[in-house]
């Protein structure tokens, strides 16, 4: 169609236009506030409508899994922290479970049980993470207040455990380095009791908001059918109608033994996924009180071990390094060399906050593994936009780009 | 002497290995064992050549001919019940035997159960592309191009995903170096002015980082300032700094316990 003159088009003197299909090409970040970290998008326009999504990442690639490679195992410990730093003891886990599974480990009951209390603390931490950046990209400003107070007392827990805020490295490989601290339990319950309440009011403040439904509602529609195309895993995944939660189907530590509901919809729109993450904090609080109790089992029981037994890869207790001669032997190789799992491979998949989190690692019985490939679902959840978002029009990039729950560095890696 | 260092494996090394040392094997178990993957196997075995299958940590492995990708991975999908493809991408064996073996982790939902479909191709040769039956290839195929330099066949839009459209070599393979290359910084002063200049202008700054204690231009020099422009001989007079609190800044002197709140809970 040719372009016709007229008083709201403007009129360029010099400029002659090649093209008359009106198309326009936006670029949508990288340092777009509401593209959550690194995220360019290359925006076909007609008119308000996308008719053509080109994600582009790698902004954030630091080339972990060729880091991998050149660092021994335990080295590589803090640098998953950097994968999803939203909720970094997840990615701390996901490896340290690989490579236990590569080696054959039994980790000691009072570490599994610490481990499921971090794990689940770090999904909450991360869900109110999203609920209050999806929210505040939409305008409600409130809900991100709340949300990060909430969050802020997990993380003064799990500052209180570890040292850190955010890059925890709370577990090692074979156990965690560290029982809980005096008044762990105690501030968790404090929290958890009050989470209901404050989960409430969350939903008192969306649930029935206008703004909030005409932006969620029947936007952003997942098939089941391009989900599982797309590799989607997680929150993304229940929300199309697959009740799938590796938790459950494939359990690892002791999800077998806590009684947890799956929440998924058939929707799949953006307010399918917003009802799943709203939830799921109130399984992992379920979760929760239950670790609580079987941590206490444990201290009845003097179950006090938390690195799992194993000289040949795993190092002694600290009492032994310093008192015993062998072992302090040990713990020098397994630092200074490294330890050597046996030749194999191994893929693990973890229920990370974000979805599938997934270590393949492939060792040739050297200190560093031959090939680690890091299976991030953010990646996958980055690249259905480009089918996803064809159709749709400005505004609901930014709400759609905010139930997908991307964190930048676990796409990049 | 300088030490030999092999070319087609730059990687770190183990610094000392024992001579004896024999490195255990994660064991592998015969596919028999599980019900359901030997059913699966025997399924893709009806069509398909199979040259191996083992079962690993509970996973199964199959190792299949590259031209049959797409097939046994259609089959897998349709007839299997092997829903979804969670990763694939290259192991580079090119300093042993100038191969790359290229994996797809599937998964069932419905049968709870993982596949590892692996085959090898000799460096150079493509992959043919599973796109068209999952879309996640579409991103891993181009991650595993960007990462080792391996093409897929009939992929709508190979172009490298994480590294930038023109960078040269592929970080992935063993060859890659790890660390930069020690006389970059003359390449440019080399190609533009030639090799005689090197002593006129010295090495091109690399450091994005450094900052220059005489550079009056371009940094502020906190606590020592001058007006812009001015040759900086090292002995300017420091620059009195002032605090806004006029008063001084509120310190406790000695702590009363009597009239301090001790706050155990942080959520008060």
């Amino acid at each position: 169609m040719a372009q016709v003159k007229n008083r709201l088009t403007p009129f360029f003197e010099n400029i002659t236009f090649d093209r008359d299909d009106n198309e326009l090409i936006l670029n949508f970040g990288p340092q777009h506030p509401s593209a959550h970290g690194q995220l360019r998008l290359m925006l076909h326009l007609q008119q308000e409508q996308i008719v053509k999504a080109h994600p582009d990442i790698g902004y954030l690639h630091r080339g972990m899994e060729k880091m991998a490679e050149n660092m021994i195992y335990n080295e590589f410990m803090p640098t998953t922290d950097r994968m999803d730093y939203i909720a970094s003891s997840s990615n701390n886990y996901g490896f340290a479970l690989a490579v236990e599974k590569l080696i054959g480990l039994e980790v000691p009951r009072r570490a599994k049980v610490i481990r499921m209390l971090l794990l689940e603390i770090n999904r909450l931490m991360s869900h109110l993470f999203w609920l209050a950046t999806t929210a505040l990209d939409i305008g409600a400003m409130t809900v991100f207040l709340f949300a990060f107070r909430e969050r802020e007392y997990l993380m003064d827990i799990i500052e209180g455990y570890c040292g850190a805020r955010l890059t925890h490295a709370a577990i090692r490989i074979g156990g965690v380095p560290l029982d809980l601290q005096d008044g762990f339990l105690h501030q968790l319950r404090v929290f958890l009791n009050k989470l209901p309440q404050n989960i409430k009011d969350y939903e008192d403040l969306l649930d029935s908001n206008r703004i909030w439904l005409m932006r969620m509602e029947e936007v952003g529609v997942i098939s089941t059918e391009m989900a599982l195309s797309w590799g989607c895993t997680g929150p993304m995944l229940r929300a199309s109608g697959v009740a799938w939660d590796i938790r459950k189907e494939e359990p690892y530590e002791l999800y077998d033994e806590v009684e947890f509901d799956v929440p998924f919809s058939d929707k799949g729109d953006n307010f399918a996924r917003y009802r799943i993450y709203m939830e799921e904090m109130r399984q992992s609080a379920k979760i929760l009180y239950q670790c609580i109790e079987m941590y206490e089992k444990c201290e009845k029981d003097g179950q006090t071990d938390l690195m799992a037994h194993a000289p040949k890869y795993i190092s002694a207790p600290k009492i032994d390094i310093m008192t015993q001669n062998y072992s302090l032997m040990q713990h020098f190789v397994l630092v200074t060399q490294g330890m050597r799992p046996p030749v194999g491979e191994v893929y693990v998949p973890t229920e990370s906050p974000k979805g599938e989190l997934g270590f393949y690692i492939n060792s040739q019985g050297g200190p560093y593994p031959y090939r680690l490939k890091l299976r991030a679902p953010s990646f996958w959840h980055t690249g259905i936009l480009t089918d996803l978002l064809p159709g749709h029009y400005i505004p609901d990039v930014v709400s759609i780009i905010g139930t997908t729950n991307i964190v930048f560095g676990e796409v990049d890696r | 002497m300088r030490a030999y260092k092999p070319k087609d494996n730059v990687q770190a090394k183990a610094y000392y290995t024992d001579r004896f040392y024999v490195a255990p094997q994660v064991p592998k178990t015969s596919v028999d064992e599980d019900e359901v993957f030997a059913a699966d196997l025997e399924a893709i075995k009806a069509k398909f050549e199979v040259k191996d299958a083992y079962i690993q940590v509970e996973q199964m492995v199959i190792y299949i001919n590259a031209h049959d990708i797409y097939g046994v991975l259609e089959l897998m999908r349709d007839e299997l019940a092997y829903t979804q493809l969670s990763e694939m991408s290259a192991i580079d064996w090119l300093a042993k035997d100038d191969t790359f073996e290229i994996f797809y982790q599937m998964l069932s939902m419905t049968k709870r159960k993982r596949i590892r479909v692996k085959y090898f191709i000799k460096n150079g040769e493509a992959v043919d592309s599973v796109e068209k039956l999952f879309r996640s290839a579409d991103w891993s195929e181009r991650e595993m191009f960007d990462m080792f330099g391996i093409e897929a066949n009939n992929h709508p839009f190979m172009k490298r995903i994480l590294m930038p459209y023109d960078w040269e070599g592929y970080p992935l393979l063993k060859t890659y170096p790890l660390e930069g290359d020690e006389f970059a910084a003359w390449y440019e002063v080399d190609k533009i002015y030639g090799k005689e200049a090197r002593d006129i202008i010295g090495p091109e700054l690399r450091d994005t980082a450094r900052v220059d204690r005489y550079d009056s231009e371009r940094f502020a020099r906190l606590g020592h300032e001058v007006p812009k422009g001015t040759k900086i001989t090292g002995d300017e007079p420091a620059v009195t700094q002032s605090y806004q609190e006029e008063g001084g800044v509120f310190l406790i002197k000695k702590l009363d316990k009597e009239s301090s709140v001790v706050i155990d809970d942080p959520q008060r």
